[in-house]
């Protein structure tokens, strides 16, 4: 069957055009050609607008030396390889695919692409040209919890979540033992709108967490939408993925960002040099990739508590997942004095004691 | 000066023919001065879109891989158009079919005999048939309009696809990351070597004359054009407008759904939150591009999957935007249904009758 | 207070499928099916955010949205119109050149907080419990969505138009017959959908989120529609129609927050499988269906001579 559809093939082919044989791309020049494959629209403002400003920004620093060029909105699936393919033999060097759901599209085109490397962000499979790039955001979302619990009136947290992955979980988690470790009153209203993007929902879902006195609230989402409800409702929350105080001055308490760049830098640097190597790089607070937004909006003394839990995180003082931990049956999963191992918190699947909520699916 | 429209005898054939180039002329063209307008070179654009996808093998293969699903699912769609039943939910149909072939490989995991991806085929088929019963249930049973509830059922199956891969049938080794298990090699199509072309194309192109001898040269065929052109004639004939009801919106339901289950027993491999780009959606357009005739539906299919790959090309070697596949395939669609009306219809710019005086009138004020 | 947030937030999700709906409501009365709405409202969107910002004026915004929606259906109408191409084709083309158009025009706006369209608070009547602060205390596009409507209803079944713009619909022949320009009838109504589409995508970028985003309107025009057959062409019962699709939206979300817990795939269905079920139980009443559904609906109508 394999030969019959070849031939049949190869004669609608060859009567249609005329036919260019492809090789196999790298650069022969000096520059390094990158390329960025992004889920979204560069406009989002939050994920793959992260992404792209880190492009930028690795362009400005890297000058002449490097070229990039980027695709948006590539649908994950049978698309997603297609794109990772044209770019792969479009003389790219090295190609950095932006989401989660592209994992197994750049495992296929890696496979196929020995000569180009590939990075794949969030995922957690790998080969000799396919390393993949993560960041512990968990970091951020517990100093949010602090600031939360100490700014909060109502004792109500309003979480706007997109989907029950461990990410979020891990996040939701995080934020808890943050505002728990202040305030043990605390009590959060979760809203999952199975959605990464889609700004009029998030605002009602915001609208919808305020009517029921949240006066914080936090976003797992990629949008600024709920932000602005905040300021616009006289509460106050926090962004995601990259400062979004221009579309809240007043409501911004801080945000979580997303700093690619010195990791674009560093990686597009070593495939110039030809040190390029697999891995799996895991970036934090301490190394520059979890970063925070000015701390804005909140009393001295909150604002001191924030400096100085991200210190401590810095300096590996501070384990958000620091035992003991409880689940929500109050069963010890992390014991006292150890910390979560990263494959408990890279595959979350449950909530925290003090969570009053049922845990999704 | 109004436009005027004189109904001709009988369809010109001449414009029959003539229509689509005129079509494919004026998107050239139109799409040719918004590259200019945009600072691009409109050669150089125009060569990106349409020519530079068909000058490389592997991207030819990508070209048949692409269109092979909106092929099949358009050619369905148009014996529902045919018979004046408005299906617009294919993309519900697809992921049905997806999740119904998926059952083998998913629930019952070592079961990899040669009998496992015929079944897989098979039970494609039937989701997207059954799914497809639904809105025709709904029409026949209570007269709601079909095209908001296959509508409305396109955006339920996409929750039940994502509930199902974040939830019961997410990958037992996968981190909790949805999606499903990998399909094994028994369990997907076979490929044609060094590409991604599967050998569910082969059946997507071989539908093609298959339909077109069922809708041009079988009774079944000529009653579901009958029932749409004039559905008194067709009751009188003894044609059942319920029994064509049912037949349409489940055939065109199982076509989907069997593009559905081999795009994941193909490409994908495994189950996920997404698994089309809008194929369901984009089939609607290929069918009218094709004017509901199944070659027509072919070159359509073919020519929509080269505006795709085109628009990203000019993403990556000129950094067009995005956007700017979907208004040339917006545009594309307006010129052909405008050009169509010249099949049917003679088109005269005549003086208004009315207006005569007036426009006198101020022709001659302009001249003094 | 739980409630009068809730009722606040209800109004919001509904203004803009009320726009939409009625809007679309008249152009199908005329004969015309325009599935396109997804298409003018995005496009709404997109300028009447540009014009707001390069501007300042939120007004100028709300004017430039419903002129762009008119454009959009005027594309629509001398196809449909003028050239009898078919109608549910066109609409969807017209959705797909919208949203690629929208993004296009709105690449530059990208990340740039808008200007938003504040309340006109009308004193006495914004004091009154739940429904004031969600019916009197609002921006201009609400007030204007209830006098369109009211005038709509006022015109279609107490005025000379209304009577020719029904008649229209029913038999363009019998129409053009009694001296009727139909096509022109039907370019008006198809242009006034395209006014209320527009100024429904004016609402999302102007009111709802106060900025430009791709593809925000996100399905909203194609609920507009199935509202239009839940209403049977109505226009009292599309606003009771988009009020109860707004709520079955904002009170999952309360739900949720409340901590009840089904999957939330579930709770998204929700007002799809709404308007499934509120379509089932309308059209299995044939005598009202019958009453108000526009004949020629979908028939292009080519004057003989």
């Amino acid at each position: 069957m394999k030969r019959l559809t070849s031939s049949l093939l190869a004669l609608g082919a060859a009567a249609a055009l005329s036919m260019g044989v492809a090789t196999s791309a790298q650069a022969d020049d000096e520059t390094v050609k990158a390329a960025f494959l992004y889920v979204g629209p560069i406009s989002d403002h939050g994920w793959s607008y992260a992404h792209d400003q880190a492009r930028l920004a690795m362009e400005a620093e890297l000058g002449d030396m490097v070229e990039t060029t980027y695709l948006e909105s590539v649908p994950e699936g049978a698309d997603a390889v297609r794109a990772l393919e044209r770019l792969a033999r479009t003389d790219h060097d090295i190609i950095f695919a932006t989401s989660f759901g592209y994992m197994e599209s750049v495992q296929e085109v890696a496979e196929r692409f020995p000569n180009v490397v590939f990075e794949h962000a969030t995922g957690y499979l790998s080969s000799d040209n396919f390393a993949n790039y993560n960041g512990h955001f968990y970091e951020g979302r517990y100093i949010l919890g602090k600031i939360a619990g100490l700014e909060t009136e109502s004792n109500t947290i309003g979480y706007i979540a997109s989907y029950a992955i461990p990410e979020v979980v891990s996040g939701i988690n995080a934020f808890m033992l943050g505002a728990q470790s202040v305030n043990p009153d605390v009590e959060v209203k979760i809203i999952w709108v199975n959605t990464w993007y889609d700004p009029p929902r998030e605002a009602e879902a915001a609208n919808a967490l305020i009517d029921q006195g949240a006066d914080i609230l936090v976003q797992h989402t990629d949008s600024t939408a709920q932000l602005q409800a905040a300021q616009e409702r006289g509460v106050r929350g926090f962004g995601n993925d990259s400062d979004m105080s221009a579309f809240a001055p007043e409501a911004q308490l801080t945000a979580i960002v997303n700093n690619w760049t010195p990791y674009y830098v560093e990686r597009v640097q070593a495939v110039a040099d030809g040190t390029w190597e697999t891995g799996s790089a895991m970036g934090s607070m301490a190394n520059g990739m979890v970063q925070m937004a000015p701390f804005a909006n909140m009393s001295d003394e909150t604002r001191a508590v924030a400096e100085e839990t991200m210190a401590g995180i810095i300096a590996g003082d501070i384990h958000p997942f620091a035992g003991p931990i409880f689940n929500q049956d109050g069963e010890e999963v992390v014991a006292e004095g150890e910390q979560a191992p990263l494959d408990m918190i890279l595959g979350m699947n449950f909530y925290i004691q003090g969570i009053d909520d049922a845990y999704p699916n | 000066m109004q436009l005027e429209l004189f109904k001709r005898d009988a369809p010109s054939g001449k414009m029959l023919v003539a229509a689509p180039f005129m079509a494919l002329g004026l998107t050239v063209l139109t799409s040719g001065v918004m590259f200019a307008v945009m600072g691009f070179n409109p050669v150089a654009a125009l060569y990106e879109y349409f020519i530079a996808p068909l000058t490389e093998l592997w991207s030819v293969y990508e070209l048949l891989l692409k269109a092979g699903p909106l092929i099949l699912i358009a050619l369905g769609l148009a014996v529902c158009y045919r018979a004046n039943i408005w299906n617009i939910g294919a993309e519900g149909q697809f992921t049905m079919g997806a999740i119904f072939g998926s059952i083998p490989p998913i629930l019952f995991p070592e079961w990899t005999s040669w009998t496992t991806l015929p079944t897989m085929l098979i039970l494609g088929m039937v989701g997207g048939a059954l799914y497809g019963g639904i809105p025709a249930f709904l029409k026949v049973k209570f007269r709601a309009n079909e095209i908001l509830t296959s509508l409305m059922l396109a955006y339920i199956a996409l929750l039940i696809l994502d509930y199902l891969v974040r939830g019961p049938w997410r990958d037992p080794g996968g981190f909790n990351f949805p999606e499903s298990r990998n399909f094994s090699d028994e369990q997907s199509l076979a490929t044609l070597e060094g590409s991604r072309l599967h050998f569910g194309i082969l059946i997507a192109f071989a539908a093609v004359p298959v339909m077109w001898f069922f809708m041009s040269r079988t009774l079944a065929g000529h009653a579901f054009k009958v029932v749409g052109e004039a559905p008194r004639a067709a009751r009188f004939a003894g044609f059942s407008s319920k029994t064509l009801t049912y037949a349409a919106l489940m055939f065109s339901g199982a076509l989907a759904g069997l593009a559905g289950i081999m795009e994941v027993a193909g490409p994908i491999g495994e189950l996920r939150p997404t698994i089309s780009p809008g194929y369901g959606f984009t089939a609607i357009i290929v069918a009218f591009l094709g004017r509901l005739n199944p070659w027509g539906i072919m070159f359509a299919g073919l020519l929509l999957a080269l505006s795709f790959l085109g628009g990203e090309a000019a993403q990556i070697t000129l950094g067009l935007s995005d956007k700017m596949a979907r208004v040339v395939q917006g545009m594309l669609l307006f010129f052909v249904l405008g050009c169509d009306t010249l099949v049917r219809y003679q088109i005269r710019l005549t003086p208004n009758p009315k207006a005569t005086p007036v426009a006198t009138a101020s022709e001659a004020t302009d001249a003094a | 207070m739980l409630l009068e947030g809730i009722l606040v937030t209800i109004v919001g999700a509904a203004t803009p499928i009320v726009l939409a709906a009625i809007g679309e409501l008249v152009a199908e009365r005329s004969g015309v099916l325009n599935l396109g709405v997804e298409g003018m409202m995005i496009m709404g969107a997109v300028v009447a955010f540009g014009v707001a910002l390069t501007t300042g004026n939120p007004y100028l915004g709300v004017i430039a949205g419903g002129l762009a929606g008119i454009a959009m259906s005027l594309l629509f109408g001398f196809f449909t119109v003028y050239l009898a191409s078919n109608q549910v084709a066109t609409g969807l083309a017209l959705t797909l050149l919208g949203l690629g158009l929208a993004g296009l025009i709105g690449e530059s706006f990208v990340g740039t907080p808008g200007v938003r369209l504040e309340a006109i608070t009308i004193p006495a009547l914004s004091a009154i419990p739940f429904i004031g602060p969600a019916l009197f205390d609002r921006d201009i596009l609400v007030y204007l969505s209830f006098t369109i409507v009211a005038g709509v209803s006022y015109t279609m079944f107490k005025t000379r138009i209304g009577l020719i713009l029904r008649a229209t619909g029913e038999n363009a022949e019998a129409a053009h017959a009694l001296g009727r320009d139909v096509r022109l009838i039907r370019m008006g109504a198809v242009a006034f959908g395209g006014l209320c589409a527009g100024l429904g995508g004016a609402y999302l970028s102007l009111v709802l989120t106060a900025q430009w985003t791709e593809g925000m309107s996100a399905g909203r025009g194609w609920i507009a529609l199935a509202i239009v057959v839940f209403a049977t062409w109505l226009p009292w019962r599309a606003l009771a129609g988009a009020y109860l699709f707004g709520g079955v939206i904002i009170l999952q979300l309360h739900a949720q927050a409340f901590g009840i817990r089904v999957p939330p795939q579930a709770m998204t269905m929700l007002p799809y499988i709404a308007t499934i079920v509120a379509l089932v139980l309308l059209s299995r009443n044939q005598a009202v269906m019958r009453r108000n559904t526009p004949a020629a609906l979908g028939r292009a109508f080519v004057p003989d001579r």
